[in-house]
């Protein structure tokens, strides 16, 4: 019904465009010159009043549907679901459905058949009353706009109108579920909160949520705050976030130097997308890259001079961490770097610098504040990174700075916490979400912030 | 390239001189600079042609031609800033006192601190007043200390007629400048480093006539000091502030003389038809 109501629909939106379109021509024996709007605004017009009404309505039921005719079956078959309890009511209406419609049927009694009986005659009726108020609006709309159509009808303004309003609704898509995220991120920390005390969460510097009933009291449901200190995670994540800056900074920058002033045409077709594949590739072969060679590699050369490298470490994962950002990094510059004007690169060039001199103290300040918010935003990519560290840094939350050891981050212990069957309202679950918010406050910060220098800088040059 | 084409554009100079001479022109005048043959290509197409031109020591020489011509060209050969240019060629001989500026053996960044570039636009690079002049000493090494360096600054602010206005406020951002300051800024910094041949490309075609009289009245005292080239699309600023005018055309040298003669009595007719505004 649905689909075929919209190929319907789809049909009388393109009929509806042809048939405004000549009728608007037509109204002024051809000389379109004497119309408000366009001829096409018209066709647009005529198309939108025919479907935009009936389409609505399609949507509303298709959502309402169920649970109008759910509603409709228990109280016509009350007797049938008397004494029944939720799971087996929702099982009686499935099964009833399934008899109707076709489907897995769990098993079948008289009640269900009669209820599905109720269902297949209820769903017809609907459906004809549903297509028939589809066809009302289709051809009122179609009738009362095609005698709207006239010389100095604003067909023009009408059809921008509607498309402001589909842009406003498009963008409250995106809006909304970042708000949506966001407060349910918000409510969860807060049960979080209610079990652990929200300072043992942030200032605590012990990590197992895995113990965290051992030393539990009396009642079952007792947790012992001490375990969800967020310390080592943070600690966790700014090593290897240093990590991977230190590596990413300097070659991404120093690439993004080299691509925008010293290479040649050609060369820079072909390694700067060469660059941005590296982008492409999934963090998971990153992961194994990092599990496989590099943490076995430091581990190997670590102990050929001494150093004991446990077999996963913050250094491995934050050297393919940086790897992985570098493009983030160098791309980024190379578009700051390469929007410095030329007249300044000139400017020093014809007071006797070199290219280095002009790169050092000319453009690189000049790109400066781009330069920072690249590195920003390539670290809040490498604060949300996962995968990487799941495999290459381990899960001991330890806190230390020695970059040797295994350590942990805050979305590897979000994907540790979730996994598995878990309870929902348990703590262990619930510091998920708080973790989650942490992240979210910590790379928003950095956004705004990069943000911030972004601004300043697009006020110097404009 | 024969040497016919290079006398066809009835230069004084032409022919390249052995390194090692002093040069000067027929009537005894020092040149400070000196293009013979100059051919230039980007890529296949040819930009200008057997160009031969003397530019007199402490002299105004300006450039002039309709749009296209090959001015800018020229002067961007004279302190090898076509370099910048992947696609362009240069052949030809253009000499600086005694010595071929594309010899290989001659150091761009030296040669561009004895022949400095102000731009059309004006340039100041996004740092204080302070700093935009004093970048060229500072790369140049010239001088010991901060206070030579605070001299440099305050004599060539001075000479670019800016340092009364910007005195108190050094350590502003040269960019936060009027327009015509900022070109002479430009100025200022090109004489920082205390070139000999200052070489302007339209300087004040970005300018409103106020800060440009003020711009050319500097160039007018410049000249006591240094040599300057100059291109123009205003026919009466080359008339207020060179001696000498150079007319191409179609990537030609077609006249160069005396700039009183040139307004008032030019050989070629193209010169007489472009001056007299029929084209251009
Ligand atoms: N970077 C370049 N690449 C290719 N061709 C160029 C380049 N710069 C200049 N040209 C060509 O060389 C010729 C001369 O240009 P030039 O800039 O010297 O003219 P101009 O006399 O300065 O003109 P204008 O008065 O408009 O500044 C023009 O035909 C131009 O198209
Ligand atoms: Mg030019």
């Amino acid at each position: 019904m649905f689909t075929t109501s919209l190929l319907l629909l789809a049909v009388v939106l393109v009929a509806a465009y042809f048939v405004g379109r000549t009728r608007a021509v037509q109204v002024v024996g051809g000389q379109v010159s004497d119309l408000h709007s366009l001829p096409s605004f018209h066709g647009a017009f005529l198309a939108i009043v025919a479907v935009v009404p009936a389409f609505v309505l399609l949507l509303l039921w298709s959502i309402l549907a169920p649970r109008v005719l759910d509603t409709m079956i228990l109280s016509t078959h009350a007797d049938a679901v008397a004494g029944l309890g939720t799971p087996e009511t929702e099982a009686f209406l499935r099964d009833a459905r399934a008899i109707a419609f076709g489907g897995i049927v769990g098993f079948t009694d008289a009640a269900k058949e009669a209820a599905a009986q109720t269902y297949a005659s209820l769903n017809a009726t609907a459906d004809l009353m549903l297509g028939a108020a589809m066809t009302l609006l289709a051809v009122g709309g179609l009738f009362g706009g095609y005698r709207a159509i006239a010389p100095r009808f604003r067909a023009r303004h009408v059809v921008e109108r509607v498309v402001m309003v589909l842009l406003v609704m498009c963008s409250a898509v995106a809006v909304i579920t970042t708000i949506g995220i966001v407060l349910s991120l918000i409510f969860e920390s807060l049960r979080f909160f209610q079990k652990v005390p929200f300072f043992d969460f942030v200032f605590g510097t012990h990590w197992s949520p895995q113990s965290a009933f051992e030393g539990a009291g009396a009642t079952g449901g007792d947790t012992n705050a001490e375990v969800f200190g967020a310390i080592p995670l943070l600690a966790g994540t700014m090593l290897i976030t240093l990590i991977a800056i230190l590596v990413a900074a300097p070659i991404g920058l120093f690439a993004a130097i080299y691509l925008s002033d010293y290479a040649s045409r050609p060369v820079r077709a072909i390694a700067k997308p060469v660059l941005e594949v590296l982008a492409g590739i999934p963090t998971v072969v990153y992961g194994f890259f990092a599990a496989l060679t590099v943490a076995p590699a430091f581990r190997g050369a670590g102990e050929s001079i001494g150093l004991s490298v446990s077999s996963e470490s913050a250094l491995a994962a934050g050297v393919v961490m940086g790897i992985m950002i570098i493009p983030f990094v160098s791309s980024l510059s190379d578009d700051v770097i390469n929007s410095v004007p030329q007249s300044l690169r000139d400017g020093s060039a014809g007071l006797g610098a070199t290219k280095s001199e002009t790169i050092r103290k000319v453009v690189l300040p000049a790109a400066l504040p781009g330069i920072v918010s690249a590195l920003i935003l390539a670290i809040s990519r490498a604060i949300g990174e996962t995968m990487i560290v799941v495999m290459a840094a381990g899960l001991a939350a330890n806190l230390t700075v020695n970059p040797l050891e295994a350590v942990t981050t805050v979305t590897v212990q979000i994907v540790t916490l979730l996994v598995g069957d878990q309870e929902f309202d348990s703590a262990k679950t619930l510091a998920a979400f708080a973790l989650g918010l942490l992240l979210f406050c910590v790379t928003l910060a950095l956004n705004i912030f990069a943000l911030r220098v972004v601004q300043k800088y697009r006020e110097q040059y404009d | 390239m024969s040497m016919e084409k290079v006398m066809d554009a009835k230069t004084d100079g032409g022919a390249a001189m052995p390194a090692g001479a002093a040069m000067v022109t027929a009537d005894g005048v020092p040149v400070k600079m000196r293009g013979s043959n100059v051919n230039v290509f980007y890529g296949e197409k040819q930009a200008l042609f057997d160009v031969g031109l003397d530019v007199r020591d402490r002299h105004v020489t300006a450039l002039i031609g309709p749009s296209g011509c090959g001015k800018s060209t020229f002067l961007r050969c004279l302190n090898r800033m076509n370099d910048t240019i992947d696609v362009c060629r240069v052949t030809g001989t253009i000499m600086l006192d005694r010595t071929d500026i594309y010899d290989p053996s001659v150091d761009v960044v030296e040669l561009r601190a004895r022949v400095g570039m102000v731009f059309q636009k004006p340039n100041p690079f996004p740092k204080s007043i302070y700093e935009n002049v004093a970048y060229g000493p500072r790369i140049h090494g010239l001088t010991r200390n901060k206070s030579e360096l605070d001299d440099v600054v305050a004599t060539s602010l001075q000479k670019a007629g800016l340092y009364e206005e910007v005195k108190d406020r050094l350590d502003e951002p040269g960019t936060g400048l009027s327009g015509g300051q900022q070109q002479r800024l430009c100025i200022a910094r090109a004489i920082a480093v205390s070139p000999e041949v200052i070489l302007m490309d339209e300087p004040c075609s970005a300018l409103d006539p106020i800060a440009t009289a003020k711009v050319e009245e500097l160039i007018d005292e410049l000249r006591e000091n240094y040599t300057i080239v100059i291109v123009t699309h205003s026919m009466q600023q080359a008339a207020r502030v060179s001696q000498r005018t150079a007319f191409f055309h179609l990537g030609n040298l077609v006249e160069e003389g005396e700039t009183k003669e040139i307004f008032t009595n030019p050989r070629d007719k193209r010169t007489q038809d472009y001056i007299t505004g029929r084209f251009g």
